[in-house]
């Protein structure tokens, strides 16, 4: 009953003109910016965070149209894989494996079809699955003291580096460097600046939209200007759309188990929606009968990571929301939102501001419905926008970048430290060291001090308290186990290697 | 040989992270843990595994050639550029040569760049100032 009253307050938040044309707006944002190579979730919700606030947006708006444009990113993610054999972001590349060579076939609406059917299940169910789970969830965490924060904090930084590089070392590097960054500033416990410096503009710390904008959005940029923009247009042609009804009955329970998966795997903190469709696809695979068609068009291929993906992002954002902790980048993103907003996540969110909350996951579910009429009947509009070039497209999303950066301050020495992080996110992707953790590090550095400290105001300083309790054990097991299984996994969780597109 | 300069240079920001740490002064009412300790584990992390970057590198990546280093330089000196100016010299002309040269870099076409900078400039002025109401100015506020 609970559940239903609660929900019967979100409806009341979603069903306002505004709050229902501010999600179908980010529905279509979402896709766009979904669809475009080089501009994937975590780039397009940040470069749109900082203009979202010219809006004067309250809360549960801004919140609703940056998860919408998120969902809408998930969804579109998928255009560009099967038309042009590049993933509009990265947990799409599992779909370019079967999408395209689905495509090629001259199937391609068929597989936009099939792939935005997939991608609707699974958002749709992840996002129930995300209103039934998160208030258990968040029931739990009142459970957690700071120690228990301390270790899952520690948890996410461990398996977010440990599944999302090929080197340990490379990870703890990455996870370092964001949580040193986050260092920087006024210390709140003492009052004392550290490592400024002595620069003005860095006492209150380095803001993580500049380091969210610089590494996803510049780094792109730079990446586009050495790569010449090449391959940006040679890709499939869309004929015309139909519904493949066959293959959605052939995939039904292909989808269903995708979404589970998925959704799963978006649960653990800092695992994700790569992870999601990974795994979708990895275990699809495993199981069909008849293996030789993956990989050259298989339709099951195209329907378990679409489903594994979506899954995951509505899963990614249980532990968002309950905890704190972001699942994803772009999750990682949609919290460096809240913390602007002065919305703090966790338990406490769901007991003091249930119309946030609710209002939210309300929203979502009438946006999968937007968003699957966007997606299935009206794919072929957003086709066309995959004809940008990159020529125009990369220098206005650089202007977007530095137009919003500038207005959150309005000096230019954000916008010196945006380009900083431009390039150290090339030199950190030419050298295979993941970004996200930098991310994530620069988010929940602070957080994750503070709870150490406190832990130890409540210990005294006795250093066992961190491991006094069966949940923070736990965490810390899994901790270790995120951090150093991959390792031994990895001979056997090896990548497919994606199709070369031909270029004539 | 990439792996290991990085590796490198982590090992010594480590140290200097940690020697900034260690020269901050604990306040006399600090709490058990203080303003030290988690920066000093920040640093013994980085520089252990900046140190294992060094003993166990990746194959080197696939650096771009040399051109293409002074094209990504002269990049980085045009977005500093733009930075600096963008306030003084107002919106529309610092855009339009910073997204025209953007432009270029990525497809070399003199005229298609040229347009691209002054529709961009002009379209993302008319959408930041009057569909966002972003206090931007068009041109120098020295010059009106």
């Amino acid at each position: 009953m609970e559940l239903l009253n609660n929900l019967a307050l979100g409806f009341q938040v979603a069903i306002t003109p505004t709050t229902l044309s501010l999600a179908v707006i980010g529905c279509i944002l979402g896709t766009i910016i979904g669809a475009l190579p080089g501009l994937g979730p975590s780039n397009g919700v940040a470069i749109l965070i900082p203009l979202s606030f010219s809006f004067n947006l309250d809360a549960t708006q801004a919140l609703v149209l940056m998860t919408s444009v998120y969902y809408g990113a998930m969804y579109g993610g998928r255009i560009s894989s099967i038309l042009l054999n590049i993933p509009g972001d990265e947990p799409a590349m599992m779909t370019t494996l079967d999408g395209y060579p689905m495509a090629k076939k001259g199937r391609a609406g068929d597989a936009l079809v099939l792939s935005g059917f997939a991608s609707f299940v699974g958002a749709f169910l992840a996002t129930i699955g995300l209103m039934l789970l998160a208030p258990i969830l968040a029931r739990i965490a009142f459970l957690f003291g700071p120690a228990e924060y301390f270790a899952l904090y520690l948890l996410a930084f461990c398996t977010l580096g440990g599944i999302g590089s090929q080197n340990q070392a490379k990870a703890a590097v990455s996870v370092c460097l964001g949580l040193g960054l986050a260092m920087i500033g006024v210390d709140n416990s003492t009052g004392m600046t550290r490592f400024t410096g002595g620069n003005l503009h860095l006492f209150d710390g380095i803001d993580f939209l500049v380091a969210i904008v610089g590494l996803f959005a510049v780094t792109e940029v730079f990446v586009f200007i050495e790569s010449h923009g090449k391959d940006s247009t040679i890709g499939v042609k869309l004929t015309k759309i139909t519904i493949p009804i066959k293959d959605i009955i052939f995939t039904r329970w292909t989808i269903l188990r995708g979404t589970l998966v998925g959704f799963v795997a978006g649960l653990l903190p800092g695992a994700g929606a790569s992870l999601g469709s990974f795994l979708a696809y990895m275990s699809e695979k495993a199981l069909a009968k008849d293996k030789s068609l993956f990989g050259k068009g298989d339709p099951r291929g195209i329907a378990a990571p679409e489903a594994g993906n979506n899954a995951a992002a509505g899963g990614a954002l249980v532990p968002m929301l309950t905890l704190g902790v972001p699942g994803s980048g772009t999750t990682a993103v949609l919290l460096a939102l809240l913390m602007t907003l002065n919305i703090t996540p966790g338990p406490l969110l769901f007991t003091e501001r249930p119309e946030v909350v609710w209002g939210l996951i309300a929203t979502l579910l009438i946006a999968n419905f937007v968003l699957l009429i966007l997606n299935v009947p009206l794919v072929k509009i957003f086709a066309k926008i995959l004809q940008v070039p990159a020529s125009i497209l990369l220098p206005g999303v650089t202007m977007i970048s530095f137009v919003g950066i500038f207005s959150l301050s309005g000096s230019h020495f954000d916008l010196l430290l945006m380009i900083g992080f431009g390039v150290l996110g090339f030199v950190l992707r030419k050298l295979e060291i993941p970004v996200v953790p930098v991310i994530l590090g620069i988010l929940l550095g602070e957080h994750m001090e503070v709870s150490l400290r406190r832990a130890m105001v409540l210990s005294d300083g006795d250093w066992t308290y961190l491991f006094s309790s069966n949940i923070s054990i736990g965490l810390w097991a899994a901790a270790v186990i995120g951090f150093l299984a991959p390792i031994f996994l990895r001979p056997y969780l090896k990548k497919p290697v994606a199709h070369k597109t031909d270029i004539k | 040989m990439s792996d290991r300069l990085f590796g490198f240079t982590t090992a010594i920001l480590a140290l200097a992270f940690f020697a900034s740490a260690y020269q901050l002064e604990s306040p006399f009412f600090a709490d058990p843990v203080g303003p030290k300790t988690f920066p000093y584990i920040i640093a013994s992390i980085a520089f252990i595994s900046g140190s294992v970057m060094i003993l166990f590198p990746d194959s080197n990546p696939k650096w771009p050639n040399f051109v293409i280093f002074l094209k990504l330089g002269f990049a980085v000196i045009i977005l500093v550029g733009y930075a600096f100016t963008l306030k003084p010299l107002g919106f529309l002309i610092p855009t339009a040569l910073a997204a025209g040269i953007l432009s270029f870099q990525i497809a070399p076409n003199i005229s298609g760049a040229v347009i691209t900078g002054i529709l961009l400039s002009i379209i993302l002025f008319i959408v930041f100032k009057y569909f966002l109401g972003l206090g931007l100015f068009p041109f120098s506020r020295g010059l009106i």
